[in-house]
């Protein structure tokens, strides 16, 4: 591989850069952020499409993502919570109506603007095949594309990368196991990892509870930290996705994209959480977009979690982990501007379990269309990156 | 607490699960001082060819005729020297870490980290740059499991002490170098050797006994003169008798083992080891029941470490459920973090960088005291935040590798909280749970 001296440290492949996450952190930062692929020169890819796959790690709530404001029940199970404006609620007004049944939470205005510009696919109601509560396992299996959690040990993404030949960089700190089992994938941060601190101190808190000597010192440590947290945690995967746009536009560079974030586990006070996670996510799509320029045109963007949350809110104004949920496949040759569901319902009797959102399409019929289109997989190609996935594929593309 | 956990995470370094310990804690605590585990030294630098390696590089650097006068952040250029210098250090450090990580004995290990804490010695001068290892293995180890007054010689005579607490310059003035040369008396060995290796700062003895203690040391020097070797040179040695604590001791090097016997077999010696040694291994304000037990014991074996070792883990006030808990030091959290989930001790130099942000920079204790002890002399909301940072980085690097989930249970069995099994289940991803598990009550306390 040939490096330039600036190339060296940013772009590492899998092995090496597990074992250098460190020090490349402390050498990383702040340098101009080039990849250059060796994959790609010896491409037995053609390709021009560009992919990005962004996970949102800890479960987003579709429910209040992609909210059913046309559902029967809708306001009897979240009608009350969103009337609530003591509590910094957003005004059922203010949603961005879709269709008759689903609008867009109001920070999603990017997402509103390409459903308007049928540039975005709406996917509600939807799981992996994984049917209990564990954030570990529903990841494991949505990353793996197995059947069972801990079945496969290599990601969906990264089987089909390795059968294309095509090169993909994650921008995180560790390869994620979505891209394991591609030699052409490599990872890349800014100056270290891209954990989401601000969530965990969150949750340190809640752990110490009322051990006081700890909790009492955290809290001080919060409080000084709250300057330099509020900075790292806003631009944060706003300028992951601006660099994986830049990525993407390298003709040199990687043809698909991981990114991912955390935060999402919205056990308490959700409306305000998600009043200041749905915005980045917004703001890193447009970002992201941005930066691919005209390559926009050949760059689809799935957005998954790994299940939804219970449809009926908690005691601490937040969700519990559930089953149902959304995703989004967004891009240039995506035939948009429509929901895709085959929606359950909201009545206490159509909830699954009488608590969640029950899921009526199983995500691998989004991912599959998604793999068809970037990798031209044939159906064995299929059959061995997405095992056991089940037949009648959504159609997404415009031909 | 409950026994298991008490002797794996209190008296141990985290046991990756409490089903090793067998069905009795207690035994699996005190049958590891009848067969602790080897320690393997072979390659590390010894303690002479350290010191002269130390001479090289502080020459090299400054070409300097005192090296003794040098701060150690004035080195300027890494040389050769010096590297190899900084490789026997971590190397040494590295041999450490992982006997701490690997022990099938982690209980005597403690025992043995807690003498080396006990005399402390520092790289906190030019000279004693590569000295720090060397005194633990050489001085420290080979003892930790005889009789006390043979480990405080060891401890004591040593290069490492010697250079550390200004000995090795310690003139007798009315000695033939002394009178000769007008240097004079150094007292910080004295001091320290009644104060913080033996007797207590409480114990009643007065400057004429720090002074004339130090008159009784003189003459035990190293230096390139002595091949980097500890040795007693008469030349440099106070002439006539000396009166320490009521006791006088005859002119010569063999009054030393006399004076260190007559220090082990004091009373408030006894008393002095035992309230640190319980300090250290139970709680903070140990039980004076089990205090008294330790110095009986410590008293009636003539200083036998074994023994008082046993007295200490099979008395039941060690192992009383409410015992407070005590926060782990920086380095035990690191390096307990490893033995509890099984991994291969990477980064050496990254978690030395961690362990110094939380407070302790490893081979550089600020004073001859060693580290504290007492939880709040390491609970600040600075250092909890490093932990944090730290937990968050491993939780990322390993998240592949472990499941934080299954190992807290092993590990913790039924001590482990509601509000710490619920935080790790909720966690959002497999490196926040990993981190969470290592910044958990449970974890960061012993």
């Amino acid at each position: 591989m040939n490096h330039s001296p600036s190339d060296l440290p940013m772009f590492m492949t899998r092995r090496q850069g597990l074992r250098a996450l460190w020090s490349a952190a402390a050498i990383a930062c702040a340098m101009p952020a080039r990849l250059s692929f060796a994959a790609a020169s010896n491409a037995r890819t053609n390709s021009t499409r560009r992919l990005v796959v962004v996970l949102l790690r800890g479960a987003l709530d579709g429910l209040a993502a992609v909210p059913a404001v046309g559902d029967p029940a809708w306001a009897n199970l979240r009608g009350h919570a969103a009337a609530n404006t003591d509590s910094g609620a957003v005004a059922q007004a203010a949603m961005l109506p879709l269709d008759a049944t689903f609008a867009l939470h109001p920070a999603l205005k990017t997402l509103n603007q390409w459903y308007l510009q049928e540039e975005l696919v709406v996917v509600h109601a939807v799981a992996s095949p994984y049917r209990e509560r564990s954030h570990f396992d529903a990841q494991q299996m949505l990353e793996s594309g197995g059947d069972r959690p801990f079945v496969q040990t290599t990601g969906w993404l990264g089987r089909a990368l390795q059968a294309a030949g095509q090169p993909a960089v994650a921008l995180t700190a560790a390869m994620p196991l979505a891209l394991r089992g591609a030699e052409g994938a490599s990872t890349w941060t800014p100056g270290g990892h891209a954990t989401n601190q601000q969530d965990l101190m969150m949750r340190v808190a809640q752990m110490y509870g009322d051990d006081v000597p700890l909790a009492n010192s955290l809290s001080q440590a919060m409080s000084q930290q709250d300057m330099s947290m509020a900075a790292v945690e806003g631009p944060g995967l706003v300028g992951l996705a601006h660099q994986a746009g830049k990525f993407l536009s390298d003709p040199q560079g990687p043809r698909v994209a991981w990114l991912e974030a955390g935060g999402w586990d919205t056990h308490t006070q959700q409306v305000g959480r998600l009043g200041r996670l749905l915005p980045s996510l917004d703001e890193a799509l447009a970002a992201l977009r941005n930066a691919l320029g005209q390559h926009w045109k050949s760059t689809s963007v799935l957005v998954m979690t790994e299940f939804g949350r219970s449809a009926v809110l908690n005691g601490s104004g937040g969700t519990d982990h559930g089953t149902g949920g959304v995703a989004f496949l967004a891009g240039g040759e995506v035939s948009g501007g429509r929901v895709v569901a085959d929606w359950p319902g909201l009545a206490r009797g159509q909830l699954l379990d009488g608590r969640d959102l029950k899921p009526t399409l199983d995500i691998r019929r989004l991912i599959g269309p998604v793999l068809q289109r970037q990798f031209a997989l044939n159906t064995s190609g299929m059959e061995r990156v997405l095992p056991g996935a089940p037949t009648g594929l959504l159609d997404m593309f415009r031909t | 607490m409950q026994p298991t956990t008490i002797a794996s995470h209190r008296f141990g370094f985290s046991e990756n699960t409490q089903k090793s310990l067998g069905t009795d804690p207690r035994a699996w605590v005190v049958e590891q001082f009848d067969r602790p585990a080897n320690f393997d030294a072979s390659g590390l630098i010894d303690s002479a060819q350290a010191l002269l390696l130390t001479r090289q590089v502080l020459k090299a650097a400054l070409g300097a005729q005192q090296p003794d006068k040098v701060p150690k952040d004035e080195l300027g250029q890494m040389t050769p020297s010096r590297k190899e210098l900084r490789q026997t250090n971590i190397q040494s450090l590295v041999r450490r870490w992982q006997h701490t990580i690997q022990t099938p004995t982690p209980v005597a290990e403690r025992w043995v980290q807690f003498w080396s804490n006990h005399f402390c010695v520092a790289a906190t001068k030019g000279t004693m740059l590569a000295m720090v290892g060397p005194h633990e293995y050489e001085a420290i180890r080979p003892h930790a499991f005889g009789r006390y007054k043979d480990l405080l010689r060891a401890a004591t005579l040593h290069p490492s002490m010697l250079i550390y607490l200004d000995n090795a310059q310690s003139f007798g003035p009315q000695s033939r170098a002394g009178a000769r040369r007008e240097k004079g008396l150094n007292e910080n060995l004295a001091r320290e050797l009644l104060e913080l290796h033996t007797l207590g700062v409480d114990a009643g003895f007065t400057q004429l006994d720090v002074t004339q203690t130090a008159m009784l040391l003189t003459g035990w020097t190293v230096s390139p003169q002595t091949g980097g070797k500890s040795e007693f040179i008469a030349a440099l040695h106070q002439p006539g008798n000396k009166v320490i604590l009521g006791k006088t001791y005859p002119e010569g090097p063999q009054a030393l083992d006399t004076f260190l016997t007559d220090l082990s077999r004091h009373p408030a010696c006894a008393k002095f080891m035992a309230f640190k040694l319980c300090r250290h291994f139970v709680t903070d304000n140990p039980p004076p029941v089990l205090v008294e037990a330790v110095a009986h014991r410590f008293t009636r074996s003539d200083g036998d470490l074994i023994d008082t070792a046993k007295a200490l883990f099979s008395h039941d006030a060690a192992w009383a459920a409410d015992n407070p808990p005590k926060l782990k030091r920086p380095e035990e959290l690191v390096i307990s973090a490893y033995r509890m989930l099984k991994l291969p001790l990477r980064s050496i130099e990254q978690n030395v960088g961690a362990i110094a942000a939380m407070g302790q920079s490893l081979g550089r204790t600020p004073s001859p005291q060693g580290w504290p002890d007492r939880s709040e002399e390491w609970l600040s909301p600075d250092s909890l935040f490093k932990r944090v940072q730290w937990a968050d980085r491993f939780g990322g690097a390993y998240r592949e590798s472990v499941d934080a989930r299954s190992i807290m249970r092993l590990a913790f069995d039924k001590d482990l909280s509601t509000n710490t099994a619920q935080a790790i289940e909720r966690a959002e991803s497999g490196a926040q749970a990993l981190a969470l598990a290592l910044v958990s009550p449970e974890f960061l306390r012993r």
